[in-house]
């Protein structure tokens, strides 16, 4: 009968199951943005053998590691929009305790673009970002973009603009540097992980707008920066509040940090349109969300023991993937915070 | 199975039979348990419901009815509107039948009356395994195939021939409602046509003959006669689609764009509601964009069970009629 | 007295017969391209890493999916688990033991649950499993997905067992069997090859849903060890591989999509021919 035929297919199956793996090592499950989860599974995949810990980390957008973390979901999350005072207090009042935000690498956020008759880089001006995702831009030949690179023979196609469709740290880093620069972005749209975009296509994760990047001439859309490299799209200049225009690289965002004056104790702060030599604009800092509190004594250990690695010995590998390390300051001021995970 | 010791227990057993005696044979207990699973089903698809009803309440008082036709989608201001994800599940959906409909009745037609029985039964087995296709894979195939085939070809094509109609302007991204249209077409044709056919085949065969006996031609008694007679249970399989073409989720929000816009043109990016809710319900936090997600989750429940009413209304009339 | 039909008309039927061949043929055709492609594709990229690998770490090449494999295999147990059973006991109760009027409520209330949008049962059951036990998890997945499966069990089991002819009860219960008896050992026996079919054209289904998954089961990049961890499943892996730009998972896509639709359709038709072959058939 099917019910029997069910039972001792269960029983076989479950045995082979339960069989894989072996090991019991402590697992820990973690979500969020996907800007640094290049680095972040390559982090865990050779922790693994390190802190004999399974860390799975799912890359579904800072918003997702947000939501994620408060509702206890995943033992921690992983944003690059710090967390606002709102989102702090929802997370105290939902679990108890607090969630402690630990820097780990630093990366851009670079306006990307697909014009396959334009070999030379394009510079950009924050008013012609501004403008471009306001929808007020809307040729590629426009006067703006234009008269910011001279020599450069323009297409007068249309720009297609790329923006995230799922809830992105990514997202609040761009907007949050275009709020600083534009009024009118400030007031019309503001800065979240999730925003109401005047203009343009929608697509998940940094890669999906890398995907969506190669398929359509003409079109514009920030990633981070490695994904911009990794799949070979070019990507412009920005010029900085010094007025340099500055392409996004290792030595620029690394000084991007650099100019920050002081790191708040709670270590939320953004970092866009920096000024000083050689500083990229629209870089940011991304965070591993920790709850301050692990009632598992086995998954407190994993974690005390990967953040400890990953700001120090995990920095060493984070430049071959294009994010920039943490300054010593930092690292130093987050071991303290480190010891009030109980 | 009766086995001869059951039958001389059968004789050898008094008239009446205790409960204990009764519940040992086995009676009492299947009912109980087969009634405890069908309350059970009553009871989580309650709980569905009440889940659904509940969670949506707080976009329900701060927005009401306004909700369903305002079209700002703000998670940032915290303004919410469905509009454009009814719009986008509506006209992708439409569109899809538009295609749909003409072909899978056609092809229901050659099927029930023209094809010889064998090969009939062969070709629906082939078509209904369309109808088995996960619908991950029909979005990788829209990505990788249809799309650029739409782009190369289609568009242009729509544009040089049709191109002064508003719903063929406009600059074209390859994520479209036309797109996505195409794709639900696709997905939709097999329950079309393998309803459509066994309605046509369960029309009297005496209809036909009298047509024919008057001299009608073949095409002649299948549109004339065959078909208005079939006509409900056919438009009861229309019904069946499109309540499947409005759940379609991963095909949708591989290729609509997710865009939350309300523009005249096909070539326009758009998005479903099933598609924003596989985008957004992830990382909706706050308590309104949550209820609002599960409002249009709950609006588009609520169109499913009407469409499927209908469906099945329109399709038992036939049989009934047929009986 | 065999009336002149006119040449125009005469045409008519012809264009108007082919044009629906026509349709026919373009429909078959389809399902042919996508099995076509699917298979040039997917074989292309096939190779003994993708069924023995994990997935590597995001921008490495390689890699494969073994823990989606496993994976989709243990949430459609659960599933199986949780919602053949129940639909089958309630399928038992329809067709056997319920009176008119509350069978009619049942059937309506089993409709109702077959017409829930998928991504809306993946709300419920983030709602009802994720949610309260604080994982994500092959469990919620696969409670997700057996929800899915109860309506259809429940409809494929009254089916069946109310084509199983009356005199076939009635033989039973007069050599003396119970009606509990005569359901489980005579008529359910009868129904077994419509119940058999209709149970993996069921299971073929739910295995190829995606929606449902995203928010219960979410992924694992290791294997998933017991029921209550996340854990990889092949839709959602192609999902997700089709959507990013690197052209190495886009192959591993195809090869996922491949193994998911060959099972699928080979479920299918053993299901299909299962029917055709059985006794006691009911459909035509």
């Amino acid at each position: 009968m099917t019910l029997k035929k069910n039972l001792a297919a269960v029983v076989a199956i479950s045995a082979i199951a339960a069989a894989v793996p072996l090991n019991a090592q402590t697992s820990l499950t973690g979500a969020g943005a996907t800007f640094p989860a290049p680095i972040y599974q390559k982090w865990f995949s050779d922790y693994q053998s390190i802190g004999n810990v399974q860390i799975n980390y799912q890359a579904i957008g800072s918003g997702g590691g947000i939501k994620s973390v408060t509702e206890g979901t995943v033992d921690f999350g992983a944003s690059d929009a710090p967390l606002t005072d709102a989102q702090l207090q929802a997370y105290k009042e939902k679990n108890g305790h607090t969630v402690l935000l630990f820097p780990t690498v630093l990366g851009a956020a670079v306006p990307s673009y697909n014009l396959p008759g334009v070999s030379q880089g394009l510079k950009f001006t924050p008013e012609t970002l501004a403008g471009i995702y306001l929808g007020k831009i809307t040729k590629w030949d426009a006067s703006e973009i234009a008269s910011a690179n001279p020599g450069v023979k323009l297409p007068a196609d249309d720009i297609v603009v790329i923006h995230r469709s799922d809830g992105s740290g990514t997202t609040y880093c761009w907007t949050d540097y275009l709020s600083k620069v534009s009024p009118e972005w400030s007031s019309k749209v503001g800065k979240n992980t999730s925003v109401n975009w005047p203009t343009g296509l929608g697509a998940k994760g940094n890669d999906g707008v890398a995907g969506l990047l190669k398929q359509q001439h003409g079109a514009i859309g920030y990633v981070e920066l490695i994904y911009a490299v990794k799949n070979h799209l070019p990507y412009g200049k920005v010029k900085n509040a010094s007025g340099e225009f500055v392409k996004a690289d290792l030595q620029s965002v690394t000084a991007a940090a650099g100019a920050l004056k002081e790191m708040p104790a709670d270590f939320r702060v953004s970092i866009t349109n920096g000024s000083g030599k050689g500083v990229y604009p629209i870089s940011t800092f991304t965070w591993l969300l920790v709850p301050s509190r692990c009632s598992d004594p086995a998954k407190k250990k994993a974690i005390v023991g990967f953040l400890n690695w990953a700001i120090t010995s995990g920095q060493s590998q984070v430049e071959s993937l294009e994010y920039a390390r943490l300054p010593a300051s930092v690292v130093s001021q987050e071991k303290k915070q480190i010891a009030e995970i109980k | 199975m009766a086995t001869p010791s059951s039958i001389t227990d059968v004789l050898r057993r008094p008239a009446s039979r205790s409960f204990v005696s009764r519940l040992r044979a086995g009676n009492e207990i299947a009912y109980l348990i087969t009634l405890v699973a069908t309350v059970s089903i009553l009871a989580v698809v309650g709980l569905i419901v009440a889940e659904l009803w509940q969670n949506s309440q707080p976009t329900v008082k701060t927005f009401g009815w306004h909700f369903l036709h305002t079209s700002t989608w703000d998670p940032n201001g915290g303004t919410f509107g469905a509009l454009p994800f009814i719009y986008g599940t509506c006209v992708t959906s439409f569109l899809a039948l538009l295609i749909a409909i003409p072909l899978g009745v056609a092809s229901a037609i050659f099927l029930a009356e023209m094809a010889p029985p064998k090969i009939s039964n062969f070709l629906t087995f082939l078509i209904e395994l369309l109808a088995a296709v996960p619908s991950v894979i029909y979005g990788l195939l829209g990505i990788f195939i249809l799309l650029p085939i739409i782009r190369e070809y289609l568009v242009p094509f729509l544009r040089s021939t049709l191109g002064f109609l508003p719903i063929f302007r406009g600059p074209f991204y390859g994520v479209s409602l036309l797109s996505a249209g195409l794709v639900l077409s696709v997905m939709v044709v097999p329950f079309i046509v393998s309803v459509s056919r066994e309605v046509l085949l369960a029309v009297p065969v005496e209809q036909r003959e009298a047509a024919l006996a008057l001299g009608a031609t073949k095409w002649e008694t299948t549109w004339q006669i065959v078909l208005p007679y079939a006509s409900t249970g056919i438009v009861g399989s229309v019904f069946l689609s499109l309540a499947r073409a409005l759940g379609e989720t991963m095909a949708v929000t591989m290729v609509i764009g997710n865009t939350p816009a309300i523009a005249a043109s096909l070539f326009s990016p758009g998005y479903s509601i099933a598609a924003v809710i596989a985008n957004e319900f992830a990382e909706a936090s706050g308590q309104l964009y949550v209820s609002s997600l599960i409002f249009l989750g709950l609006v588009l429940f609520g169109l499913t069970i009407v469409i499927n009413a209908v469906a099945r209304i329109l399709i038992l009339t036939t049989s009934q009629r047929n009986a | 007295m065999m009336m002149e039909i006119s040449h125009g008309r005469r045409i008519v039927n012809v264009v108007m017969l082919s044009l629906s061949g026509v349709c026919t043929i373009l429909v078959v055709g389809v399902l042919f391209f996508i099995l076509g492609y699917l298979f040039a594709h997917g074989i292309r990229s096939l190779n003994w890493a993708f069924f023995t690998q994990l997935p590597k770490p995001s921008g490495e090449i390689g890699g494969g999916m073994a823990n989606a494999i496993v994976g989709s295999g243990k949430v459609l147990l659960l599933a199986t688990l949780i919602g053949v059973p129940v639909g089958f006991l309630a399928g038992v109760f329809l067709a056997e033991y319920s009176g008119k009027t509350f069978a009619f409520v049942v059937r309506y209330t089993v409709d109702l649950l077959n017409g829930v949008p998928s991504i809306v049962v993946g709300i419920v059951a983030y709602a009802l499993v994720v949610r309260p036990m604080r994982h994500f998890s092959a469990l919620a997945g696969g409670v997700a997905l057996g929800i899915m499966m109860i309506p259809i069990a429940v409809r494929t089991t009254e089916e069946f067992l109310r084509a199983v002819p009356n005199p076939l009860r009635e033989g039973a219960m007069a050599l003396g069997a119970t009606k509990a008896k005569t359901i489980f050992t005579v008529v359910v026996p009868a129904a077994i090859s419509g119940l058999a079919s209709g149970m993996m054209l069921n299971l073929a289904r739910v295995a190829g849903e995606t929606a449902p998954l995203l928010f219960t089961a979410l992924g694992n990049m290791f294997w998933s060890r017991g029921w209550l961890q996340p854990i990889a499943t092949l839709p959602v892996m192609i999902y997700n591989y089709a959507i990013a730009p690197e052209e190495d998972l886009h192959q591993q896509a195809w090869a996922a999509g491949f193994v998911l639709l060959t099972l699928v359709l080979v479920i299918n038709i053993t299901a299909r021919m299962i029917i055709a072959r059985g006794p006691a058939s009911s459909r035509r």
